[in-house]
């Protein structure tokens, strides 16, 4: 703890160095000989674990801040050009955009662990008012992050949540004027958002620093909530906990790359791929998960200033928990009723978050009222009671006493509890094989096609990617721009495998255009490799009218920006099985889904054709193509349903051109970490074998 | 540096698989950190679409007069093209080698053929600045930043600058272009 370091400088300069700045002692006691308890469980591992991932967050996003431009028509482009031309540009976005939600993740965590132990009580309450000041800061850079690529959700995300600030009485609407520096959410708002997003994440690591201070004078709590009373009751910091810390964040890794590697898209929302419109309003704006919960609680109220309230209320709360629980007993160990509670607590806020993705509407609004006075009676009621009526169980006498009692006790309880890990585990994944197949056979949701890019070991198919490639260049590109692509992709690895000259060859069909020249005219010239696609139309407002006012929509990241709702328990099985083919199968399933008559009862509006599977069924686009229409030379049958498997294909990769590289890399990084951390637990239980 | 000292002491008690375990479990370790760290570095060399762009350029001729120059971009450099007079190809020509910093021949540094054609980066060997054409004491190029002069054929000849003016690669396509890079 603090006072006076038993740090022994050895060589003269550490000496010297010491008498100036005592920072080899600082660290010495703060992190070597630091007494931990040493019951602490893996629960405990979560606040290095949050240190890891701060570190993250910071080291990735200075990177992606080199190649992001902050301006309202570049900022899209700007993430895409990173996630495609930039040297491990794919990698380090997806590090940053997973690491938050992962951030999130170990947050909950960690917070869920000190409701349980009680590490928020006497002496604890600056420790834990720190955290709920972290927690709020997360949220704010988490917000203003998730604008910055400044697609549809972005841009809808950024003006609900500054909206709530109008529900503020007088002074409301001076306040959003105020945010957006202008009269509504702009090219000013997306400045200062990344101006913010940058400072925010420095202004945390300086509240960390105080948290861990505060966390050095007290003491860690631990799982009997006992304070340590002799040298038996602890541990030195390293390496007894450095190691335990390290395997934590060993295991973390692997569940964190798993989602960089396998799952990018998993917790993003495919709107999200297309560019901010702000025409257009998504018809379900979600924020990103981990608000979910708050979201459910606003949308609960049916006044606005109530709800706004309502959501700030509910995790302003957490400020109060000290003195809203006074109970002496810290740990819910030792507290029956508590611990019920607590766990129906945790319930209330899942089911809060599974709320805040639905529709606000019927019986969802009625559940979402019952849970917000369910979560609000928790912190309110339930925890007031029960420190005055609860009858708490008899304390161990030491920590000491109780890892004694406990290691006799615990063989048994150890194997069943990893026999039901697994047992759920394989259940997750057996019936996450079964459901992919059943999942399509529903009406209206596309069918689960075979892709050769699924799975762990995916590949794109590069006769495949051809084929798609030829369709797109002889029917879409009539009407579709491909902008974010460039002829030099087509020769790129991992593609279609185009030789360079045939790559040129394509290029040189279309024509540029460039300019100005000398005599300050723009001119007409062949295509180069390092030319984008050449785009149908010149501007969307040509593209709108020539198509009867719905312009064609950009086709590079097509296969990413289309989805459809796979639900639950659906979603948890995808991803065991890593399914992240909504894009292909729906745009597959469109291109088949044209009815020539729609079933009774539906009216078709002028100029527009029947879908299955289109939101809404009224699609402007014609049927784009027939049996027969575009000439394989490779003997593949010339059907629509062959075609549209192609163009879903083709599409795929234009919208994830570094997948093969980004699975190729994640297997040798995922035996690496299993490597690593089997190593580290050996290593920990070697360490940990005379502290027992 | 404690710690290691500690397992060295039981090391030499006993030998034993708990310290190969150590030294195994630190030695992973600091592979993945360096690995992980390679993409952070890798990064910052120059995107595929800037390395795309950087191809080559084809440059007209025909409109440059003898006694002209014009200046082209590529890869972000200033590209000299001059065409030269008789008087300074004499002068390119004749030079003694010896006399020269940093010897190179006319010859060696201009297309055969094409004798009245130079081309070279336009930048100061020195520190990066843009030397001046048809300045300075040499019918050749003058740096304003230091006062570095070169000659008719871009090569130093007085000042700080340590080098000639390099050549881009580049070939006569036909008798009025040439291909830069
Ligand atoms: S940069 Fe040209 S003389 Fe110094």
């Amino acid at each position: 703890m603090s006072g006076p370091s038993t740090y022994q400088p050895q060589s003269p300069v550490m000496k010297w160095l010491e008498q100036r700045l005592p920072i080899a002692g600082l660290v010495h006691s703060s992190f070597v000989a630091y007494p931990t308890p040493r019951n602490l469980n893996y629960w405990w591992t979560f606040g290095a674990i949050l240190s890891m991932m701060l570190a993250v967050q910071i080291v990735t996003g200075v990177v992606l801040a080199m190649h992001y431009t902050p301006h309202v028509d570049m900022a899209f482009d700007s993430v895409e050009r990173l996630v495609r031309d930039v040297n491990y540009g794919w990698l380090l976005r997806n590090m940053h955009a997973a690491g938050a939600s992962m951030f999130f993740i170990a947050v909950y965590i960690h917070m869920f662990r000190g409701l349980y132990y009680g590490s928020y009580k006497a002496p604890r309450e600056v420790l834990w008012i720190l955290g709920v000041i972290i927690y709020l800061l997360m949220m704010a850079t988490g917000f203003m992050g998730y604008v910055l690529p400044w697609g549809q959700m972005s841009f809808w995300g950024a003006t609900v949540i500054t909206n709530l600030f109008s529900a503020i009485p007088l002074v409301g609407d001076s306040i959003v004027t105020l945010l957006w520096g202008g009269f509504s959410v702009g090219n000013p708002t997306l400045n200062r958002f990344f101006s913010l997003h940058y400072l925010l994440p420095f202004v945390i690591a300086g509240v960390v620093v105080l948290h861990v201070w505060a966390l050095h004078v007290t003491g860690q709590n631990n799982p009997t909530g006992v304070e340590p009373k002799t040298e038996k009751d602890t541990v030195p910091f390293t390496p007894y906990a450095t190691l335990k810390d390290a395997f934590g964040m060993s295991c973390f890794l692997l569940f964190f790359c798993w989602f960089i590697f396998y799952m990018p898209n998993y917790l993003g929302d495919p709107e999200n791929y297309i560019p901010a419109n702000p025409g257009v309003t998504p018809p379900h704006i979600v924020p990103e998960w981990y608000y979910l919960p708050f979201y459910a609680i606003l949308r609960a109220i049916p006044n606005k200033l109530m709800g706004v309230a309502a959501m700030f209320g509910a995790i302003l709360v957490l400020l109060f928990l000290p003195w809203l629980d006074s109970c002496k007993v810290r740990s819910s160990r030792y507290r029956p009723l508590a611990k019920r509670f607590f766990w129906a607590f945790v319930v209330t806020c899942l089911l809060l978050g599974w709320l805040g993705g639905k529709p606000a509407e019927g019986i969802y609004t009625i559940l979402a009222r019952v849970l917000t006075a369910a979560y609000f009676a928790y912190f309110l009621i339930v925890l007031p009671m029960l420190s005055r009526v609860e009858k708490t169980l008899p304390l161990p006498n030491s920590i000491a006493d109780d890892v004694l009692a406990r290691s006799n006790a615990s063989g048994a309880t150890k194997v069943a509890s990893l026999v039901a890990a697994l047992a759920l585990a394989g259940g997750l994944l057996l019936g996450g094989s079964g459901n992919a197949s059943a999942a399509g056979s529903e009406e209206n949701v596309p069918p689960s096609l075979q892709w050769s890019f699924a799975g762990p070991f995916g590949k794109y198919d590069r006769a495949q990617l051809q084929r798609g490639f030829k369709i797109y260049k002889e029917v879409c590109s009539a009407c579709h721009s491909m902008k974010l692509l460039s002829y030099r992709n087509l020769a790129d690895p991992g593609g279609p495998g185009f030789t360079k000259e045939q790559a040129a060859a394509v290029a040189a069909e279309a024509s540029i255009k460039d300019g100005p020249n000398d005599a300050g005219d723009m001119f007409d010239r062949p295509g180069r490799l390092a030319d984008p696609f050449h785009s149908p139309f010149a501007n969307e407002m040509a593209a709108r009218s020539a198509n009867g006012g719905a312009a064609p929509p950009d086709m590079t990241l097509l296969a990413k920006a289309r989805s459809y709702d796979r639900g639950f328990p659906q979603f948890i099985f995808d991803f065991f099985t890593q399914f992240q083919e909504q894009g292909p199968n729906y745009i597959a399933a469109l291109l088949q889904g044209y009815e020539d008559t729609p079933p009774a009862g539906f009216t078709l509006p002028d100029g527009s054709y029947y879908n299955k599977y289109f939101p809404g069924h009224s699609i402007k686009m014609p049927p784009p193509i027939s049996e027969g229409q575009v000439t394989y030379e490779d003997g593949t049958p010339q059907t629509v349903a062959q075609y549209a498997q192609d163009v879903g294909s083709f599409l795929m990769w234009t919208a994830e051109p570094h997948l093969e590289a980004r699975k190729r890399l994640g297997l040798q990084v995922m035996i690496f970490l299993l490597i690593l951390t089997g190593l580290l637990y050996f290593t920990k239980k070697k360490i940990w074998a005379d502290a027992h | 540096m404690k710690g290691l000292g500690i397992v060295t002491t039981e090391a030499s008690a006993e030998p034993t698989r708990r310290d190969f375990l150590f030294i195994a479990t630190g030695a992973v370790a600091g592979v993945g950190a360096v690995a992980a760290a390679w993409p952070f570095v890798s990064q910052m060399n120059p995107d595929a679409s800037t390395i795309a762009a950087g191809a080559p350029i084809e440059v007209d001729l025909a409109p440059v007069a003898v006694g002209q120059d014009i200046k082209v971009f590529w890869r972000g450099k200033p590209i000299y093209i001059m065409n030269r007079t008789k008087k300074q190809i004499e002068e390119a020509q004749s030079v003694a080698l010896s006399s020269l910093p940093d010897p190179e021949t006319d010859k060696a540094r201009t297309k055969e053929g094409h004798e009245q054609w130079l081309v070279v980066i336009g930048i100061c060997t020195h520190l990066g600045c843009i030397p001046m054409a048809y300045e300075g004491k040499y019918d050749g190029f003058f740096c304003p930043c230091h006062g570095s002069q070169y000659d008719s054929s871009g090569r130093i000849r007085q000042g700080p600058a340590p080098a000639n003016l390099p050549v881009p690669p580049y070939q006569f396509v036909s008798d009025t272009k040439i291909q830069i890079g």
